[in-house]
């Protein structure tokens, strides 16, 4: 080797340079290939994931019900009360004209054939609409969680009637009623238009939604201005010294501390000191808050860094001032990084659970939260409450909840992805 | 071209003997980066309605003298200047001063281009709009005609004065910022070698335009072209290690300069 370096002359056909050179093609080829297997695994992990929540969630999306008419102009309501009328016995009448006679040995379990919730049903849309008081008016009603399981082939009707949940009578009826064509299986609108509630059948997100739009609403008030703000004089206005290198160091440790932690610190100081709500949006937005604001700091000043210097010296060397330097040149263009990071440190606080647990976002609530101050859950921690509940029909729900949040994650990220494209800067 | 032509010399020799009144006079003015001094007590006045060259070698301290100028080195971490340097008789580093006014009364053209990624108009209108110069949009509209024109870039800009700036040629984004420079109506205009990005076409309607906008501004400029200098200034300052070598007008430093190191920096001895 040395001889030939030193006469310049290398004879790159020889054996040995020919297969160097093949060990080093060969050597390219294993990066390349680790890199696919990794891929692979990364990919297939997540097929696996959605696999198996599109698999026991799917039925989540529809819902058997009962197609009932309603003979309500003979019915005994009086139109000044429709609250006060006695829904109940209405409904019953109705549902017992869908097939013969009934025993009265049998009546309740032919009752609870349908969601327990009927009457309520019914109310709800006659006051919404009075003109149905005129005539027969057709109400879907959905069938009981056993009975929902039944019809999407999760409950056999062979094993013996004491291992099951829905009994031989039940069964019969409700062969009677397909028969009648009265069971249909639509897309199930409640999950996302219904709050929570105990049974299953009426059970949906609309709750959990708006609850973590609170949360995130207040988490982005809170964080993205303060962010900001804290970035631009850390990045612009801070002298380097010590003190601010020390807070430098603070905020990439908090941007590592576990959520619980500041779950602690919310349910410490924003319910114990400030006295705010329990499970109230507001005080789990603000927890979210303390957790994304030192990821949007770091984001934001990595940014504003990235801005070349020769854009602050055109603005300076025209007798801008500071402030219209930042807010007229450098802030605008590092906005579309700014705002990639903000939406995927909102995407992260949107599937955060521990902080809402602790300040009681997983409460029970039935309506869903009119503003940041009424109680409600979120979408996190309403799959936690439903992954804890016994009835069958949750385990499906469970796993459609989470494809709903993968959803919103999906779609957050997205946008943050199309804005990056959108906005790119070249220099 | 070639402007030494023995009229330019006879116009030279004329507006320098005029005695022009002192424009920006720095006194005994050090800097130090980080603790490493790079300027040594320099002396130097800059006359008024005059081109003034700082010419030597790489490293020198040019860039480092023109930023202390308008105070572009108060945006460098650990910069320290020392001395004095006055606008008219006022202490440009007197904390009392508004830096903003400062930078508006003695503007920069950098080296690189550096238009805003925006608009044409925009690039030329930012700095009379922050600064309020215009009343309403028809004022600032010609502003903006004037600043282009005076740049030589209007004729070429004014019917695409809504794209980007930064889609221009080499040469126009910096005539850009020339124009962007003059609209705040400055006093003085500090150039870093603002030629050094530019084809020799360029540059010459760059040189061009400081030669006309010698009749409103003071100028001082950076450059590493002995012929731009002596085509250019009137008044010529050599720089060399940081010490200010030795400073005239520019024939005669090109003609019979008084220190060797001057005379061997421009027959290309070093440098
Ligand atoms: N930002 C800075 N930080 C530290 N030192 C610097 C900085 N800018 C310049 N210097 C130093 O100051 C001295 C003078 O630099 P300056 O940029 O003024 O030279 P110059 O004459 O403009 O050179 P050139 O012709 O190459 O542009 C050099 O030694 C340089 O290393
Ligand atoms: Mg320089």
């Amino acid at each position: 080797m040395a001889a030939q370096a030193i006469t310049g002359h290398v004879d790159w056909k020889s054996d040995a340079m020919q297969a160097r050179r093949r060990a080093r093609y060969a050597a390219d080829r294993r990066l390349q290939i680790y890199g696919m297997v990794a891929i692979f695994f990364a990919l297939g992990f997540l097929a696996i994931l959605v696999g198996t929540l599109s698999f026991t969630g799917y039925r989540a999306f529809v819902q058997t019900t009962a197609t009932v008419e309603i003979d309500l102009s003979q019915a005994d309501i009086d139109r000044g009360d429709l609250m006060g009328a006695n829904w109940r016995n209405i409904v019953r009448d109705a549902l017992r004209q869908q097939v013969g006679d009934i025993p009265r040995s049998d009546q309740r379990d032919y009752f609870n054939i349908f969601t327990s919730s009927a009457p309520f049903l019914v109310r709800d849309k006659v006051i919404a609409d009075p003109d149905l008081l005129d005539g027969t008016a057709r109400f879907s009603i959905p069938l009981s969680d056993p009975l929902d399981q039944l019809a999407k082939g999760q409950i056999n009707p062979d094993l013996p009637e004491n291992q099951r949940r829905v009994n031989d009578r039940q069964i019969e009826y409700f062969n009677q009623l397909q028969a009648k064509g009265l069971i249909a299986q639509p897309f199930n609108w409640g999950l996302f238009f219904n709050a929570d509630s105990r049974f299953p059948e009426l059970a949906g997100l609309a709750g959990a939604i708006s609850g973590s739009f609170w949360a995130l609403l207040v988490c982005f008030v809170i964080s993205f201005p303060v962010g900001i703000a804290a970035a631009i004089y850390l990045e612009e206005f801070a002298p380097k010294n010590r003190l601010t290198d020390i807070i430098e160091i603070n905020i990439n440790n908090l941007a590592a501390v576990p959520s619980v932690v500041f779950g602690l610190l919310g349910l410490a100081v924003f319910l114990g000191w400030f006295g705010l709500p329990r499970s109230a949006p507001l005080v789990g937005g603000m927890c979210l808050a303390l957790m994304t604001l030192p990821t949007l700091i770091i984001v934001t000043r990595a940014s504003l860094k990235s801005v070349p210097s020769s854009i602050r010296e055109a603005a300076l060397g025209i007798g801008a001032s500071k402030h219209e330097a930042i807010l007229h040149h450098i802030l605008p263009l590092s906005m579309p990084t700014i705002m990639t990071g903000t939406i995927i440190g909102l995407a992260q606080a949107l599937g955060e659970t521990a902080p809402l647990l602790l300040v009681g976002m997983n409460a029970f609530i039935t309506s869903p939260p009119a503003g940041i101050f009424e109680a409600s859950t979120a979408l996190p921690t309403q799959i936690y409450i439903w992954a804890d509940s016994p009835e069958r029909g949750f385990v499906a729900r469970t796993s459609a909840a989470i494809l709903v949040l993968l959803a919103f994650l999906v779609v957050m990220n997205a946008i943050a992805i199309f804005l990056r494209q959108r906005f790119e800067r070249r220099w | 071209m070639n402007m030494l032509t023995d009229a330019a010399v006879e116009q030279k020799l004329h507006s320098t003997s005029n005695e022009a009144a002192i424009k920006m006079r720095g006194k005994d003015v050090t800097v130090h980066y980080n603790g490493k001094q790079a300027l040594f007590g320099v002396n130097l006045d800059v006359p008024e309605q005059q081109v003034t060259a700082l010419i030597g070698p790489s490293g020198c301290g040019k860039s480092t003298f023109l930023r202390s100028l308008n105070r572009m080195n108060d945006t460098i971490e650990g910069c320290r200047v020392g001395g004095e340097i006055t606008l008219d008789g006022d202490d440009v580093y007197d904390p009392r001063i508004d830096v903003v006014e400062l930078r508006a009364r003695v503007g920069m053209v950098f080296q690189k281009p550096n238009p805003f990624p925006k608009s044409i108009y925009e690039n030329v209108a930012y700095g009379p709009r922050i600064h309020g110069i215009a009343r309403n949009k028809s004022e600032l509209d010609q502003i903006v005609e004037s600043s282009l024109e005076k740049a030589a870039l209007w004729s070429e800009v004014k019917d695409r004065l809504n794209e980007p700036g930064t889609g221009l040629s080499g040469g126009q984004q910096q005539r850009l910022c020339i124009a962007r420079a003059i609209a705040v109506s400055p006093e003085v205009i500090l150039m870093d070698e603002p030629c050094s990005a530019l084809d020799p076409i360029a540059t010459a309607k760059v040189e061009e335009l400081i030669d006309e906008l010698r009749e409103n501004y003071t100028i001082v400029i950076v450059t590493h072209s002995m012929q731009q200098a002596a085509r250019v200034s009137q008044r010529t300052a050599m720089f060399h290690l940081g010490y200010l070598v030795e400073e005239g007008a520019t024939d005669k430093m090109f003609t019979n300069p008084d220190d060797k190191r001057t005379q061997d920096y421009i027959t290309g001895r070093f440098g």
